[in-house]
């Protein structure tokens, strides 16, 4: 039985640790000596967990996907993230988050999005808690994401765009960071990834960790053992994945499986698999593997997906996927969508385009037809329709 | 003996550091810069190697490294134009970058290649200190670089006794908590932190940065530590006059120092 957690420099093996300029140490100090205490605090647990019951409508059901399974030949489980408020898992934690920057004293909350999810599931704690919310985001997205924008908008958030770089995740995360430096008193910054310096990644996995606790007494009523075989998830920062491994980490019997964004194609100098274009370094202050140039410069990456379109991974996969513990799988932009397509067909769900990874994904998997494989269908596709229709648009359609 | 060293012990009052990003505006521009702030009366030269996130850095800095990264600059090639600069000038250079570059670099030889070019001392900011004691530390000070680390107004009292002690050179005053290219005004917070800082008796001499930009502030900072760092004004001084860095590098310290004498 492998160990896999985190020291307390917030290294997962080699991977993790605080990487930051002094500018950031007070804030980021104050939360690793706190976070840990805090989310065990009996009152906060119990805030945590009526809000996720009553205000975000947990638990999310685990949905068997008699048709799908039926296509693939196996037993697929669909962890219906997306029936969460908001949309997506984002505000699982969101939720936590705001409680932690509540107790902390803080006014003013600041956060990065990609897809929006994140941001939105940020501006909306925010608005339930009456807290000020500045949302960072690259203008590139905020094209392709116009639905959560004006959500955030709706919720009275401030949407920020960033025009550096690659005008996307990264350059929203880098201007979210300078603002954190720029008021470090008033501000709390949630990150909606497992990403950034330590503590956030193991702060953001134990959010997002009600995933899989309930994924395990969920298979237990289902099919009388409380552990699949593999649990298949998209990976960007990687926080979903972060959320419906946790409490399999160690059981060695459950396959981990983390789909990335291939883009246009691994090799095709647009894409965003990390963990085969990617190399040990630094990145939003984590050490992990990112995609850069020889000389450490940090390459651009591209996804049709906003959500997984970011050059890192959070250190935990890193780990995992060093350690052999994960397998890495890439999924194209039309692999993806025809994935959506697929699926929406099949069972009736729309799935968002980052969890559209993670269903494409099966087609590159071996399985038998007695395993149980959950799908966390992290997201709802919503926010897609525009990428959607212009597929429908353009590709002949066979019948499903 | 360490030029830095040999600055700090002539020198106690005034040093005016002037930092700029390698590469920037032009790929030539470094040696030309060197020459000619080492002319015009600098103390010590700053030079940034530019990243693609520089974290710890505002706008001004940031899209600086974005031009100097387009015009083609790298770290083999910095290195190349420190060794021209050398051949002219002996004034102290401190390089200043993101600690993912040393690591891609590889730490002894980066070490090595600095130090044999003329560097020295480093300013890394998000090497975290237990790793540089644990890594970096022995190297640098076997190459005879010195390292400088940054306190801020959040930083407490037992930290800064802390980095004060792992710093092997002087000690990078962050103004305040803003980034680069922040107002100049001194507020009474600051003068507070800059009291606080002054009791604490420590060894290193003490540069201040962030918010630096003329003469005034220039002048305000000099009063409570042994000099200031000035960045971001001068990279905006800069910009559009990629044929003439030379004498654009000299205006701006005399715009500096002259008021300073009046």
């Amino acid at each position: 039985m492998t160990n896999i957690a985190i020291d307390e420099r917030g290294y997962y093996g080699r991977f993790g640790g605080a990487y930051i300029p002094e500018m950031l140490h007070a804030n980021v100090e104050e939360l690793r000596r706190s976070y840990v205490t805090m989310m065990g605090d009996p009152e906060f647990r119990r805030e945590f967990d009526l809000l996720l019951r009553d205000y975000v409508g947990r638990p999310s059901p685990l949905y068997y996907a008699e048709r799908l399974s039926k296509h693939y030949g196996t037993n697929l489980y669909l962890k219906r993230e997306d029936l969460n408020h908001t949309g997506a898992h984002k505000i699982n934690n969101t939720i936590g988050q705001i409680l932690l920057a509540e107790r902390l004293g803080k006014k003013r909350i600041i956060a990065e999005t990609g897809a929006g999810q994140h941001g939105v599931a940020t501006a909306t704690v925010c608005a339930l808690k009456g807290l000020q919310c500045i949302v960072y985001m690259g203008e590139v997205d905020i094209e392709r994401q116009a639905p959560n924008v004006a959500r955030m908008k709706m919720l009275g958030a401030e949407v920020r765009p960033a025009r550096s770089g690659s005008r996307t995740l990264k350059d929203a995360t880098n201007e979210a960071i300078r603002d954190w430096i720029s008021n470090p008193e008033d501000t709390h910054y949630i990150i909606g990834s497992v990403v950034g310096p330590h503590p956030y990644p193991d702060m953001v996995a134990r959010f997002q960790a009600i995933i899989s606790e309930e994924t395990k007494w969920q298979l237990r009523e289902k099919i009388g053992r409380d552990y699949p075989d593999a649990i298949v998830a998209c990976v960007g920062g990687g926080s979903n994945a972060a959320g419906a491994y946790y409490h399999y980490l160690n059981d060695e019997r459950v396959r981990l499986i983390a789909v990335e964004a291939a883009g246009l194609g691994v090799d095709s100098g647009e894409s965003a698999a990390t963990s085969q274009l990617g190399s040990e370094g630094i990145i939003h202050g984590s050490r992990t593997l990112l995609m850069q140039t020889e000389d450490g410069q940090i390459v651009e990456p591209y996804s049709i997906s906003a959500g997984l379109d970011y050059p890192g991974i959070g250190p935990l996969h890193a780990f995992l996927i060093d350690s052999k513990r994960a397998e890495a799988i890439s999924v194209t932009d039309d692999d993806a969508l025809a994935a959506a397509l697929f699926v929406a067909r099949q069972e009736g769900i729309i799935p968002a385009l980052e969890t559209a990874h993670a269903f494409a994904a099966l087609d590159q998997m071996n399985y038998g037809p007695d395993d149980v494989i959950v799908v966390c269908l992290s997201g709802r596709g919503d926010k897609d329709l525009a990428a959607f229709s212009a597929y429908l648009d353009s590709e002949p359609l066979k019948p499903a | 003996m360490n030029r830095l060293s040999r600055l700090f012990a002539s020198k106690q009052k005034d040093i005016l550091n002037i930092y700029f990003t390698a590469g920037y505006p032009t790929l030539d521009s470094t040696v030309p810069i060197i020459r000619s702030l080492a002319e015009s009366g600098a103390d010590l030269i700053e030079i940034g190697m530019p990243y693609s996130d520089p974290m710890a850095d505002g706008e001004t800095i940031q899209e600086s490294s974005s031009v100097a990264l387009r015009n083609g600059m790298n770290l083999k090639l910095l290195v190349e134009q420190i060794e021209e600069a050398r051949r002219h000038t002996q004034i102290p250079l401190v390089l200043m970058g993101y600690f993912n570059q040393v690591m891609q670099y590889g730490m002894e030889r980066f070490v090595g290649a600095v130090a044999g070019a003329g560097i020295d001392g480093l300013i890394l900011p998000d090497l975290p200190a237990y790793e540089y004691e644990r890594d970096f530390r022995q190297l640098a000070e076997r190459a005879g670089l010195q390292v400088s680390f940054l306190i801020t107004p959040q930083t407490s009292d037992e930290r800064i006794r802390e980095i004060a002690g792992s710093s092997t050179g002087f000690l990078y005053v962050v103004s305040s908590s803003s980034i680069t290219g922040g107002s100049a005004e001194i507020s009474d917070r600051q003068r507070a932190y800059f009291n606080r800082i002054e009791r604490l008796n420590l060894p290193n001499p003490k540069l201040i940065g962030f918010g630096i930009s003329d003469a005034a502030s220039f002048r305000t900072a000099c009063e409570y530590f042994n000099g200031a760092i000035i960045g971001s004004a001068f990279i905006r001084s800069l910009a559009g006059q990629e044929d003439r860095v030379a004498e654009a590098s000299r205006e701006f310290v005399d715009a500096i120092l002259q008021a300073e004498i009046r």
